[in-house]
């Protein structure tokens, strides 16, 4: 996964976000995700695209996008 | 096949009124927390001398008058609440008893949490197919103020009280389509009044939110798959009042925006009560017509769920 293929399924689920602005150095919290709701919602649509579940407890432990891009990368998205 | 006219609605609303700013009082809180999480504003809670039960019978008195049906009509009444007055009797047979309904109809309490009301009204369907009567009273009604622990911030700024009713008629020539699942899971718990303080409420916010947002749409596309429609032949979507969040999540994976009504910002969560007040809201407003399709989608502890599509 590349924070390309990212930014599209930031831009469905998080209104509140701008997309296009994220950076892979962002914080995942409160910088993309403003909230816990968030969190799931993000969760949510990755594993709609990718097929890849990301559980809420580990979502709350990414520092970066970069580290949320990781995991998911490593887990074949 | 037999399906339901909704033949009139009615509401009923406890005295008193809570702002964000007024549940900022008990717990550390805030419009902007609750607001921005919930879409929540306000919401309604029983003063002395209101309970499920008056609530109860105030919107099912509303419901009868406005309907036209003669008490004698009436095959069933079904009452949809987790926060009912009492165990026994049954809120649906006092309600029964003040409406002065004829004795020989089944009146009964059906618990499915915030999936209630549409639980009652399968339920109330099946008994009218089973005793040959033609109308059914379906009432969700709630005090949740009664069962909610008054300390945790995370779910007492969340609910509120109500009741809102709806009076139906079987119908040879109308549509009607239904689903109803269960994922038993204890993410929502409360115990009922008597033991509210033993037993407080509680919910893992995160598990709801990601089943409710899942659900919604699952439900909405198993009741067009069954009935083999599409969002374009519907006029109306009406889901359980939970989180103005949940609803916009939903909104963003079935499209059809302009379809779905909220009113969660006025009421919070009423739990069985929602759909039906929802309902009266649109009736009052006019936007609910004669020949519309709807479709109704109940989520809620259990994990429960259930939809209707009927057309009105």
């Amino acid at each position: 996964m590349t924070l390309e293929n990212l930014k599209p399924v930031i831009a469905e689920t998080l209104p509140n976000c701008d997309a296009e602005a994220v950076t892979l150095e962002a914080r995942l919290i409160p910088e993309v995700c403003q909230d816990s709701l968030d969190t799931v919602e993000l969760s949510m649509a990755l594993e709609d695209k990718f097929g890849v579940n990301v559980p809420d407890d580990l979502m709350a432990t990414f520092g970066t996008v970069a580290d949320l891009i990781a995991y998911m990368s490593e887990h074949g998205a | 096949m037999k399906g339901l006219k909704l033949l009139a609605t009615g509401r009923a609303l406890p005295s008193q009124v809570l702002s964000n700013e007024d549940m900022s009082r008990f717990v550390e809180t805030s419009d902007e927390w609750i607001g921005g999480r919930t879409g929540i504003r306000q919401r309604y809670f029983c003063a002395e001398g209101e309970n499920a039960t008056t609530l109860a019978i105030a919107a099912a008195k509303r419901a009868m008058e406005r309907s036209g049906a003669a008490p004698e009509e009436i095959g069933c009444v079904v009452v949809a609440t987790s926060s009912g007055e009492y165990v026994m009797p049954s809120t649906a047979s006092t309600v029964h008893g003040a409406l002065g309904l004829p004795e020989d109809i089944p009146t009964l309490d059906v618990g499915a949490a915030c999936a209630g009301f549409l639980y009652a009204v399968e339920v109330a369907r099946g008994l009218l197919l089973g005793n040959g009567k033609r109308c059914a009273l379906v009432i969700g009604t709630e005090q949740m103020s009664s069962v909610l622990d008054m300390t945790d911030r995370t779910t007492c700024v969340l609910f509120g009280d109500g009741a809102g009713a709806a009076v139906f008629a079987l119908d040879e020539e109308r549509e009607y389509v239904s689903v109803q699942g269960t994922r038993s899971d204890p993410a929502i718990r409360s115990g009922c009044p008597g033991i509210t303080r033993q037993v407080p409420m509680t919910m893992d916010g995160q598990a709801v939110f990601r089943f409710a947002a899942a659900i919604i749409p699952k439900c909405v596309q198993d009741l067009f798959a069954k009935g083999g429609k599409t969002m374009d032949d519907v006029d109306w979507v009406v889901c359980h009042q939970a989180n103005e969040r949940i609803l916009d999540a939903s909104i963003r994976r079935l499209g059809g925006k302009d379809k779905f009504y909220k009113n969660i910002d006025r009421y919070a969560n009423t739990s069985a009560a929602s759909i039906p007040i929802v309902l009266d809201e649109m009736n009052e407003q006019g936007l609910l017509k004669e020949g519309q399709r709807v479709v109704m989608v109940g989520f809620g502890g259990g994990l429960t769920w259930a939809g209707v599509m009927l057309c009105i």
